[in-house]
């Protein structure tokens, strides 16, 4: 076991710095000039050299990329163009709301998810099955902001419940009214997906001949039950990983209808401030949480399928 | 329930017929089937694919598709009724009276357990004993199977063994709570020929040693012959003979049986032609009228077309459906 996950980890290295250069290429392929935003449109060229060089922006892009990288493996991530702050603060602060919001959701769209898709699975094409998957088909099928948009007609504006936006003044447990609605909205398309994975999967596994012959030795539901849920999760946790993933870098459009104050909030003023450093940090950021929970999710199916250790 | 007596047979099967509904429309797989079994008495099926031999196996242990199977006629084992059993009754009644060996051992382990856990499971769940104990018996039956360095076996997961391993694990499976009637599905169709004989020879000796009674489903006429007290020779759902292993693979009555026999490599002669039998097996959804056999046999005359033929007596514990029998046996 050890060696495996060795292995695994040492696999995931050179995806990270595949990923890093993506990250760095995106941001510089993209049209737009990051200095027109800093600069008065009348600024000289003097100025404008200056203030190129001071970014390291004269700089040849694989030169660029190269100091880019040392500073963030070194863990400086450079200044904020609009804020004047280090990235890696605006990044820490954001962070901490967003992934609180994703773990809230996740929970959320796990076990929904699961339950539902466990439900729908072994009631396959009966009733149960086909509401099941009506609600999973919404939860995908509807867009984030029509959906928040929604929630926030139906609970904040006509039933006065809840917040509609922001995240309140202070770390307290009235923080957690304002993140009913965003966490809500952000779990419906993780749901949705974890239901119909988990239901093909629960079906698939239960029309296996061994369920049959576990039948056959006399063994009980609850008993079987449990073989096909150890049978189910790996897939179903890859399934998860991959969508908790989508959850921690597809917030940007929720967290702007709700104003939450997130990564994917930060991200949004990155892009339409041209906020180079800001916005290559959080991109990357993002997707090494992403290239981390696929490692997880590598590391933790074995666990519970021992002939997935040997690919 | 009535009371069970030593003289009753064991299992007593009568006009057994299940169907099933497809897409095609519904088929009948199993037509009145009927025969008793005795304790420790070894039963040979023989047929060809399609014949129904599985399909009698599992509606023995009720693990036909529920939804799209219909069960009728009667199954008693030592005098209950399995097809009335409730879902309790008929749980402790699988894997503990009644134990089946699959075909694919490959498929019908759990792929994520243990081989040494699956047993043990087993033996928990009907033996009410301690997981020690029950581990304890996992170990005792993979020696009995003769797998070599049985403990450290008991970790393996089922894709870490062999295909012939993996039976013998599955025979181990089956027999850990000493049922009292084991059925054997083509345990060894998806074996390697060598390793075939192998655990026909294992199997033909447990069953001397524990003396539970077993019904052996095969294809192979040789294998029948070597294992079993009597065989039944199935046909598109329906027994066409039956008696004693002897008797019937040395003078078969039925045409169906004969044709069966001389297509065989065990029945020819060297240097004798291998006849085969013309034609194909009906198809189970459009099956001809009268005896399912006429359109391929031989011997048929019109009225073959007309009766489904019951099963008549042919000697002493031998019985064949066929309108021609007497005339036909030589």
């Amino acid at each position: 076991m050890p060696v495996y996950i060795l292995k695994r980890v040492a696999y995931a290295v050179p995806v990270a710095l595949a990923v890093s250069m993506i990250c760095f290429l995106l941001v510089h392929l993209a049209p737009g000039d990051p200095l027109s935003l800093v600069l008065p449109a009348d600024a000289n060229q003097t100025t404008i050299d200056a203030t190129k060089a001071k970014y390291g922006l004269d700089q040849p892009l694989p030169a660029q990329y190269f100091l880019w990288l040392t500073n963030v493996v070194s863990g400086d991530f450079g200044t904020s163009i609009a804020t004047g702050r280090p990235v890696v603060s605006e990044i820490a602060n954001a962070l901490t709301y967003s992934l609180l919001l994703a773990l809230i959701a996740s929970v959320l769209g796990l076990v929904v998810g699961t339950l539902l898709g466990t439900v729908a699975g072994y009631w396959n094409g009966t009733a149960i099955d086909k509401i099941a998957s009506a609600v999973a088909i919404s939860g995908v099928s509807l867009p984030h902001y029509w959906l928040g948009i929604v929630l926030v007609v139906i609970f904040s504006v006509n039933l006065n419940w809840l917040p509609a936006m922001g995240a309140g003044e202070s770390w307290s447990a009235e923080r957690l009214k304002f993140m009913v609605l965003p966490a809500i909205t952000l779990a419906a398309m993780p749901a949705g997906i974890i239901t119909r994975s988990v239901r093909a999967l629960v079906a698939d596994t239960l029309g296996k001949e061994f369920v049959t012959a576990l039948e056959a030795r006399g063994l009980t539901q609850t008993q079987i039950f449990l073989h096909v849920v150890k049978n189910a999760a790996p897939t179903a946790i890859a399934v998860i990983g991959v969508q908790l993933g989508y959850l921690m870098a597809g917030s940007i459009l929720v967290e702007t209808v709700f104003s939450w104050p997130g990564t994917g909030l930060l991200l949004n003023t990155a892009i339409l401030q041209r906020d180079i450093p800001l916005l290559q940090g959080t991109i990357l950021v993002l997707a090494l949480i992403f290239v981390a929970l696929n490692l997880l999710v590598d590391i933790v199916q074995p666990m519970f399928d021992p002939r997935m250790k040997r690919g | 329930m009535s009371a069970f007596t030593a003289r009753e047979p064991l299992l007593s099967v009568r006009d057994l017929t299940v169907g099933f509904k497809t897409d095609r429309g519904p088929i009948t797989a199993l037509d009145r089937i009927s025969f008793d079994l005795g304790r420790g008495e070894v039963l040979g099926l023989i047929g060809e694919s399609g014949s129904g031999k599985s399909v009698t196996m599992r509606a023995l242990l009720r693990i036909l598709p529920q939804k799209r199977t219909t069960i009728s006629g009667s199954i008693l084992m030592e005098g209950r009724d399995v097809l009335a059993l409730k879902r309790r009754e008929l749980a402790s009644y699988r894997g503990n009276d009644v134990a089946m060996i699959f075909q694919e051992p490959s498929l019908a382990f759990d792929p994520v357990f243990t081989v040494g856990r699956q047993i043990a499971e087993t033996v928990v769940r009907h033996k009410q004993c301690s997981w020690d104990a029950a581990y304890a018996r996992a170990l005792e039956m993979l020696e009995l199977v003769r797998i070599p360095s049985a403990k450290s076996r008991l970790d393996n997961y089922p894709h870490e063994m062999s295909g012939g391993m993996r039976q013998r694990a599955m025979i181990a499976l089956a027999l850990a709570c000493s049922p009292k009637l084991l059925l054997a599905d083509e345990p060894t169709t998806a074996l390697d020929a060598t390793v075939q004989i192998q655990v026909i020879l294992l199997l033909r000796e447990l069953q001397k040693e524990l003396g539970m009674a077993t019904i052996f489903v095969t294809h192979d006429v040789g294998v029948a012959a070597e294992i079993s007290d009597r065989v039944a020779v199935m046909y598109a759902g329906r027994i066409v003979e039956m008696g004693s292993a002897a008797d019937v693979l040395k003078s078969p009555a039925h045409p169906y049986a004969r044709g069966l026999l001389s297509s065989t490599i065990h029945g020819a002669m060297a240097g004798e032609r291998v006849e085969a039998i013309p034609g194909m097996p009906p198809d189970l959804a459009n099956m001809p009228s009268g005896c399912a056999f006429s359109p391929r046999c031989a011997m048929a005359m019109p009225e073959c077309r007309n009766v489904i033929p019951a099963p008549a007596s042919v000697g002493a514990g031998r019985s064949a459906a066929c309108i021609r029998v007497g005339s036909v046996a030589a």
